[in-house]
């Protein structure tokens, strides 16, 4: 039997080596969640996906993820812009400083944003350190103290926080690779601003701002470390999924909480296809020249 | 198939349990202790004091090695298959999951003396400077905006020792009627805005945070608190009523024996009732069990009415499935509004 050769080398062995490595990296972890969860009884495999403190955790957790990837795909595209388009002195240095969150242990992230804005941190208490440092009386900058830890608000900035990076990072090579000559041609064709912006560019890098969007949006879901100390914890309120996976842990209860991690996988993979889906059709329509 | 499971678990621990722990001291024995969130410091005297009385008498050079995390947590890493010669936790259900995967026997709290608890401690209340709310016992902490720190009782199996002295003072306030008993309860929990994941970052929210009028705490800890931060920034405050929180001690024997180290284990946790350790437990503001000692440190803990889980809660399986588990008092304070 006469084998078909493809013309790049290697195949087999690459082929092999991503399938080994696909499985004990992604397929068997994730394969024993399913295995374990499946030990549950029916019974309280129902309940534990009906359990109220469950369906507001996830509220809280896919709320606020969506949140910050939001927030940060306005936020990151201006900083990926700005780092891109206009040389200015110490760009390399602020280009170094956006990777930060990612090399920062996020329980570090965590603590330092909760000391940051508690109610007598530097940010949290900013009006009243103010007041002192001038000599004003007291409460009369009041409105300046941004007191966000053990709120909803502080558990958002903590994700931002940790998402940041990937919107920039995706962005960045998109924005670069931009042909001048287009926006050129746009305005020489009498293109406003906006409209070169909103028909020319963004539709361009609709795919990696979309790309940017869902790995920031995934780790913020995924995200303990830093959100754990800033939040208030409470369940109903301010738990997210993966607070209530570590109860279950800690409670040795096991299958319970593979079952809320199965869960959590499947809504995420639920919505990071509708993400790639989205950005399958934005780049077909970009190669299709729609634009 | 047990690979499998632990893998389905954690996979990362499982990870980590792959690779033996590497290099202990030439010659010496490396004896693996494995603690609960607020000993850090009770240990870090005890190791070294054992360590060179050891030496003295046997002649052998130990190394202790400690961990501290939540108790529950600490319990589940050894079942997994983590270091862990000794086990010195926060209440004796978690050493109890230990026994029930058959690393020690089922009888192990009859092992050593005073039900395996070399040292007690209640949960007692910390209050800023001046006692601003006039806190002087439980009935206090649901008055009108006190807001109460106290952590996790699902994440920290330390913070149950609280959950169990609210209820063990409300049950008794209330000529033993459950329905009070939950009552207090669920009103104490809704004046806690922040719920922490185990006593040490209750402590820290409490102190460094600025968070809340009360932090219930563990009476070494609130002592710690005071010691750090300075008695003209926090008080403490000692209720009527509160629970003897046992927090017992046994060597993994299954671990021991494997590592070797089980002489070394027992002699280390014997170690802990002699009076020299008992003078370090009572420094380290946990209550000895050493008559001559406490008559010393008398001052140090004042006389309190003191509740036991078995007489107050009916032991520690029975307050676990009541209160704790999914579904237990605990969750119906939450779940119910």
């Amino acid at each position: 039997m006469k084998k078909h050769r493809s013309i790049l080398p290697g195949f087999g062995l690459t082929m092999g080596y991503t399938s080994l490595y696909l499985s004990l990296i992604v397929i068997i972890p994730l394969g024993g969640l399913f295995w374990k969860s499946a030990t549950l009884p029916w019974p309280d495999f129902k309940q534990a996906l009906t359990d109220p403190e469950l369906l507001s955790s996830l509220k809280v957790t896919f709320g606020l993820s969506l949140a910050a990837a939001t927030i940060n795909a306005v936020l990151g595209f201006i900083v990926a812009w700005t780092l891109v388009r206009y040389p200015f002195p110490g760009r390399r240095l602020v280009d170094g400083l956006i990777d930060l969150p990612f090399a920062l242990p996020t329980a570090v992230s965590g603590i330092t944003l909760a000391t940051l804005y508690a109610n007598n941190g530097w940010l949290g208490n900013l009006g009243g350190n103010l007041e002192h440092l001038l000599h004003l009386s007291t409460g009369s900058l009041r409105l300046l103290n941004f007191t966000a830890a053990y709120t909803k608000i502080g558990m958002l900035l903590a994700l931002i926080f940790i998402s940041f990076p990937f919107i920039v990072r995706t962005l960045q090579p998109a924005l670069a690779d931009l042909d001048p000559e287009v926006e050129e041609a746009a305005a020489s064709l009498g293109a406003s601003r906006s409209q070169s912006f909103f028909r020319i560019i963004l539709p361009a890098v609709l795919p990696a701002l979309l790309t940017g969007f869902s790995l920031a949006f995934a780790r913020a879901v995924g995200e303990y470390g830093s959100v754990i100390f800033i939040s208030s914890n409470k369940p109903m309120d301010s738990e997210i999924t993966a607070h209530m996976i570590m109860k279950e842990v800690e409670n040795n209860q096991i299958a319970r909480a593979t079952t809320l991690g199965l869960v959590m996988l499947v809504v995420s993979f639920a919505m990071l296809a509708a993400i790639n889906t989205l950005q399958w059709w934005s780049t077909r329509r970009v190669k299709a020249g729609a634009v | 198939m047990i690979s499998l499971r632990l893998l389905a678990v954690v996979p990362l621990l499982a990870v980590l349990g792959l690779f033996p722990s590497c290099g202990s001291g030439a010659g010496g024995v490396t004896l693996y202790n494995v603690s609960y969130d607020p000993t850090r410091e009770l240990y870090a005297d005890i190791d070294q004091a054992f360590a060179a009385d050891y030496k003295i008498k046997t002649g052998i050079d130990v190394a202790v090695q400690l961990s501290n995390g939540g108790s529950g947590r600490q319990a589940r890493n050894i079942l997994v298959g983590g270091q862990g010669d000794v086990a010195t936790l926060a209440l004796a259900a978690d050493i109890d999951l230990l026994a029930g995967a058959k690393l020690l026997p089922a009888d192990w709290q009859s092992r050593l003396p005073e039900n395996s608890a070399p040292y007690t401690s209640t949960i007692v209340f910390l209050v800023r400077h001046g006692n601003p709310r006039g806190i002087a016992d439980w009935p206090d902490l649901v008055k009108p905006g006190v807001a109460v720190i106290t952590p996790d009782p699902k994440s920290s199996s330390g913070a149950r020792w609280n959950y169990l002295a609210a209820w063990g003072y409300a049950l008794q306030a209330g000529n033993q009627e459950e329905a009070k008993a939950r009552a207090f309860v669920a009103e104490l929990y809704r004046h806690v805005p922040i719920l922490d994941t185990g006593a040490r970052s209750a402590t820290i929210t409490f102190t460094q945070r600025n968070q809340g009028d009360v932090l219930l705490a563990w009476e070494n800890e609130a002592h710690l608190a005071q010691k750090e931060f300075g008695a003209d920034k926090f008080e403490i405050v000692i209720p009527s009523v509160s629970i003897l929180a046992e927090p017992p001690v046994a060597v993994v024997e299954e671990n021991a024996r494997r590592d070797g180290v089980a002489k070394v284990a027992e002699d280390y946790l014997r170690y802990l009732y002699t009076p020299e350790a008992q003078e370090i437990i009572a420094r380290n503001f946990y209550r000895p069990r050493d008559a001559q000692v406490a008559a010393k440190y008398a001052a140090q803990f004042p006389a309190l009415k003191l509740l036991t889980i078995d007489d107050a809660f009916g032991g520690w399986k029975k307050a676990q499935a009541t209160h704790f588990a999914d579904g237990g008092t605990f969750d119906q304070i939450y779940k119910k509004h």
